[in-house]
């Protein structure tokens, strides 16, 4: 019996796994075997043939670096701008007492529910008006608009899981309440904060729908990749897939640790 | 070192009533337990003291000085937590010169200080490590020496030793006895354990439902229950209370005549179960549902007149089950009790 749920347990791993890397494995083997592996028919299963080839093309699109640049600004912006709203409002949820805080809590999940789509065109027509259309600012507004109910829910769980005695050692111990939160709380949430920053900048690096419409000329890599590659051969198009994946599988798997602490310590 | 003056606190969440009204003054230097079953305002009272919460009236006075509108860390006290609050991201040596530190104190004096509270609470050898390196014990160790390092005008704990095993919890009684008289702060105590208030404090404040009910040294609220509900709720087994009555001016229990308090009515006869004895002839009779070997004694359970009584006799006598004996007592033991109110007639 045993032995049975630890083979299904397998199973759904195994078939988790391949959910996910089977679909990045195909795009990079098309990326890496050029136009050969993108037509040839039937597909091998195996890399074959490999070069960095389309990747050179692709590298060498004009704008491309630019695009890059705009993103991670964005990301920067949508990082710094979701923490500063984020962590003090998760601090809030967790630990004051105030009239509406459910509803509150519901409220920040209603903004996810809210499709870009409807929101981008008005977005436009107001950030034209205010200079905010076609700037990095303007789009890590929306993006930051998109992870902030993330950051304060992850955030409040966080502070929620930090036992309130350790702050009220602090006081007691001469510390305002800032400077409880500085020595005490912050070093303490820091790994979680650490990976809501990272989930915040791959969600930003991700998002294409309200940044292919909120620029014209300082496009982000998503929103730039999406208008020239529509025009590019297939395998071109699976390389930009590629060297879009990979930092955000490898951010993730860099703070993956610290996403396990966090959720240890809101465990607990 | 100073003495710690509460004056009419109390404190309301909302509709329900935590406080109903505390006046205490405990003096330098001074051991004082809150004691009382949960629920009963004692954890409140201490965070009202502490500053971390916010009494609705009443005033808080250390050395003099009315702190009650101070924020925690301008009291001048320390406070050990239930479940010790020590900080895991600081090695114990950190935590211990926490308080020191936030306040400034010149490195040499912070390290001083240190060493001394850490070979008060012997721990010394792990001033290096992390909490989470640490035991329960040891952890409780860092967290009074921490307090006790900032050398406060007023130390609190709030019930720091519940969260040790019964075995630890014995050793460290005794330990938190002897260095507290060492550092002789005045200290306010919160438990639950009767065992531990009146082995610890010099004097003991018993809690019930929002007030203080009886302050006064361990044996004379072991002796002198101020109420029932003390009487009950300190020492173990409870004091007996049976119903009697008083015919001109005198309770009659089996063979034994009593003078009573009053002429005439109904009131509470207060008699320890260690205070019974068991006699060949007169006494009254009592009759025996459980016997409980416990050791040290024997611990009967039964009746005497259709009231539920208990008794403590010496752990070799032979009893089962069924018996009937017959039982006595010294008359000065009887704590007469009003039966309407509760209250202890008579003396304070």
């Amino acid at each position: 019996m045993r032995r049975l749920r630890g083979s299904a347990f397998a199973a759904g791993v195994a078939m988790l796994a391949a959910w996910t890397l089977l679909p990045i494995y195909l795009v990079a083997i098309g990326g890496f075997g050029g136009p050969d592996a993108v037509y040839r028919w039937p597909k091998s299963f195996w890399p074959e043939n490999l070069s960095l080839d389309t990747f050179r093309r692709f590298v060498a699109i004009g704008g491309i670096w630019q695009a890059t640049e705009q993103s991670v600004k964005v990301a920067l912006i949508t990082v710094v701008l979701s923490l500063a709203l984020g962590v003090p409002a998760g601090y809030a949820l967790a630990r004051l007492r105030f009239r509406g805080a459910t509803t509150y809590r519901l409220v920040i999940l209603l903004t996810r529910a809210f499709p870009v789509g409807i929101l981008a065109l008005p977005l436009a027509v107001s950030f034209a008006r205010f200079g905010l259309y076609d700037t990095a600012l303007g789009v890590a507004l929306v993006h930051t608009a998109l992870a902030l109910p993330f950051a304060v829910l992850v955030t409040a769980s966080l502070f929620v899981g930090i036992p309130r005695e350790l702050e009220e050692a602090a006081w007691v111990f001469g510390c305002t309440g800032p400077g409880a939160f500085r020595r005490i709380i912050l070093p303490l949430a820091l790994p979680g904060i650490a990976a809501t920053a990272v989930f915040s900048f791959v969600l930003s690096w991700n998002e294409v729908f309200a940044a292919a419409v909120l620029t014209l000329r300082h496009r982000t890599l998503t929103a730039f990749l999406l208008t020239v590659l529509s025009e590019s051969p297939l395998h071109i198009q699976l390389a930009g897939g590629f060297m879009l994946i990979v930092p955000s599988v490898l951010f993730i798997f860099l703070v993956r640790r610290y996403l396990f602490a966090m959720w240890g310590i809101a465990s607990r | 070192m100073a003495e710690l003056l509460i004056e009419g606190v109390a404190k309301s969440f909302g509709p329900v009533v935590a406080l109903a009204e505390a006046t205490l003054a405990i003096g330098d230097g001074e051991f004082v337990a809150l004691l009382g079953p949960s629920g009963c305002g004692k954890t409140t009272l201490l965070r009202i003291v502490a500053g971390l919460e916010e009494a609705n009236c009443g005033q808080v006075l250390i050395g003099g000085r009315d702190v009650s509108a101070l924020p925690p860390r301008a009291r001048g006290l320390a406070m050990v937590f239930q479940n010790y609050a020590v900080f895991p991201h600081m090695t114990v040596g950190e935590n211990v010169a926490f308080g020191l530190a936030m306040a400034r104190a010149p490195a040499a004096r912070i390290a001083k200080q240190v060493a001394r509270a850490a070979s008060l609470m012997q721990i010394e050898t792990l001033l290096g490590r992390y909490p989470a390196q640490l035991s329960g014990g040891q952890r409780q160790r860092v967290a009074v020496a921490r307090a006790l390092a900032v050398e406060p005008a007023v130390l609190l704990m709030d019930e720091p030793l519940s969260n040790l095993d019964a075995l630890l919890r014995l050793e460290m009684r005794a330990e938190l006895k002897a260095v507290l008289r060492e550092a002789g702060t005045t200290t306010l105590y919160v438990t639950h354990d009767q065992t531990e208030a009146m082995g610890l404090a010099d004097r003991v404040a018993v809690m019930h439902e929002g007030r203080i009910v009886q302050i006064a040294a361990p044996s004379d609220v072991y002796r002198r229950p101020a109420s029932v509900f003390v009487g009950g709720f300190v020492g173990n087994p409870p004091m007996n209370f049976l119903r009697v009555a008083a015919v001109s001016g005198e309770v009659r229990l089996g063979a034994l005549r009593l003078s009573a308090p009053m002429e005439e009515g109904g009131l509470l006869l207060g008699i320890r179960p260690e205070q019974l004895a068991v006699v060949e002839t007169g006494g009254f009779l009592f009759r025996v549902a459980v016997a409980e070997p416990l050791g040290t004694h024997l611990l009967l359970t039964g009746e005497t007149g259709g009231q539920r009584m208990r008794a403590v006799v010496p752990p070799d006598a032979t009893v089962v089950a069924g018996a009937e004996l017959l039982l006595a007592f010294d008359p000065a033991a009887i704590r007469w009790m009003d039966a309407a109110s509760g209250r202890a007639i008579g003396a304070a």
